[in-house]
């Protein structure tokens, strides 16, 4: 049995103490190296309605694929132009979206590589305890061979993972909460 | 590259239910499809460093925000955030949000009737140190009416929001106080079907570190999910 904290809902009224002044939605500025791309969505609840008050918060490793974090002991270097770390706040229609560079892969488990990829926590009123997903971007050739997407064996749910490209660098990805075409989430 | 040590998972009972109709906003945001257990790679056992460049002293002092002090019961609230294996979370950032005394949030769509107090945000962040100790001042938060059922009151409460060491000891949960007779009727507090961790999420009065003439001190110790020992097991 866990000794944990309990995890308890962000509640409807986070806003004015983790994203009104801490939202970060551009993890790139001018200095990153790399790639820019943009990831913009709607948060959708089990009646296709929007979800106006999500906080969505995302990870991920440099252009190079490299985390600025102790544990990636690979020799690869830091960006420090660039922020691993993103959080959003959805607006009143449930849209989101960030502004990054396009991750380079990264090492998976045993001598696996895993395609670039961001993962992501999604807090709300109604949830007790946040979700956790990963985006994937459409038309990485390494997609087909990654471990997690690999793992997933239904289609669709394989599919929620991957922000569709509109070209341009902007991809689209929505969080669907619930329903049919429910994004697949992880017990992580 | 060898498996690096993911982290533990959380056991049911150390977890709110999933899914919990009793809290009206869940059945419709909750999941239907099964969570698929994820195996920790690299990407989850890091995570950010968050707030290190931003967070100043007077952030811990929610008194101390405005030209005047609020209304309401003064408090310390402090405690160490730590892990399974009693390990310090060192170094990492705490985040709380919380009513004012009358119970009432500055957030613009909080309709309780009950006063904004001017001198009173009620956000507070800070770093923990070497020992993963936090310290906050700040006022007790009032109980509120909701609109989960009829007559529903949240127990007074402060939100905190906790980043560990890795994305995947990031925890958001509610901090509450002793001996309140809200705690049997209200639904976010009894999603945490056991009793032993429902405790976890309770503050102890701390005598101790009450300052005298001052304020009254509580004490809450946050418990982030512990390593494995050794890699998972493909
Ligand atoms: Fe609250």
């Amino acid at each position: 049995m866990s000794k944990t904290t309990p995890s308890q809902t962000v509640g409807p009224f986070f806003h004015f103490g983790l994203t009104d002044n801490y939202e970060i939605d551009d993890l790139a500025g001018t200095q990153a190296e790399g790639e820019r791309i943009v990831i913009e969505g709607h948060v959708l609840d089990g009646d296709g309605e929007p979800v106006p008050d999500c906080m969505i918060e995302i990870w991920q490793a440099n252009a190079a694929g490299k985390y600025d974090h102790p544990e990636d002991r690979q020799d690869k270097p830091v960006d420090l132009g660039f922020r691993g770390f993103g959080r959003v706040g959805t607006d009143p229609e449930g849209r989101f979206h960030f502004r990054t560079v396009r991750p380079g892969p990264v090492p998976g488990r045993g001598n696996s590589l895993q395609a670039p990829h961001i993962l992501v926590q999604i807090f709300a009123r109604g949830l007790l305890k946040q979700l956790v997903t990963r985006i994937y971007l459409e038309g990485e050739p390494a997609n087909d061979t990654d471990p997690v997407l690999h793992m997933i064996e239904d289609a669709a749910a394989r599919s929620s993972l991957i922000a569709r490209n509109k070209g341009d660098g902007h991809y689209h990805w929505d969080i669907v909460l619930q329903g049919e075409n429910e994004t697949q989430f992880f017990d992580a | 590259m060898s498996d690096i040590p993911g982290y533990r998972l959380v056991t049911p009972d150390s977890a709110p239910a999933h899914p919990y109709p009793d809290y009206r906003s869940n059945p419709l945001r909750v999941p239907k499809r099964p969570l698929m257990i994820l195996p920790h790679t690299l990407s989850e056992v890091t995570g950010p460093a968050y707030g290190h460049e931003s967070v100043k002293p007077e952030d811990a002092d929610l008194t101390r925000q405005h030209g005047g002090e609020p209304l309401g019961e003064r408090i310390i609230v402090h405690g160490r955030v730590l892990d399974e294996d009693a390990r310090p979370v060192r170094n990492s950032l705490v985040e709380i949000w919380q009513a004012n005394a009358a119970g009432r949030y500055v957030h613009q769509r909080d309709q309780h009737p009950a006063p904004i107090d001017p001198n009173f945000t009620g956000a507070g962040r800070c770093m923990t140190d070497d020992d993963g100790y936090y310290r906050f001042v700040t006022i007790k938060p009032g109980a509120y009416p909701w609109r989960n059922h009829h007559n529903a009151w949240r127990p007074a409460h402060i939100h905190f929001s906790m980043f560990g060491a890795s994305f995947m000891q990031r925890l958001v949960t509610q901090m509450y106080f002793p001996g309140d007779p809200l705690f049997p009727f209200d639904p976010i507090f009894n999603s945490v079907t056991d009793e032993a961790a429902r405790q976890r999420m309770i503050s102890n009065f701390d005598l101790d570190a009450t300052q005298p003439e001052w304020a009254l001190a509580f004490k809450f110790d946050i418990v982030l999910r512990g390593r494995e020992a050794t890699p998972m097991e493909d």
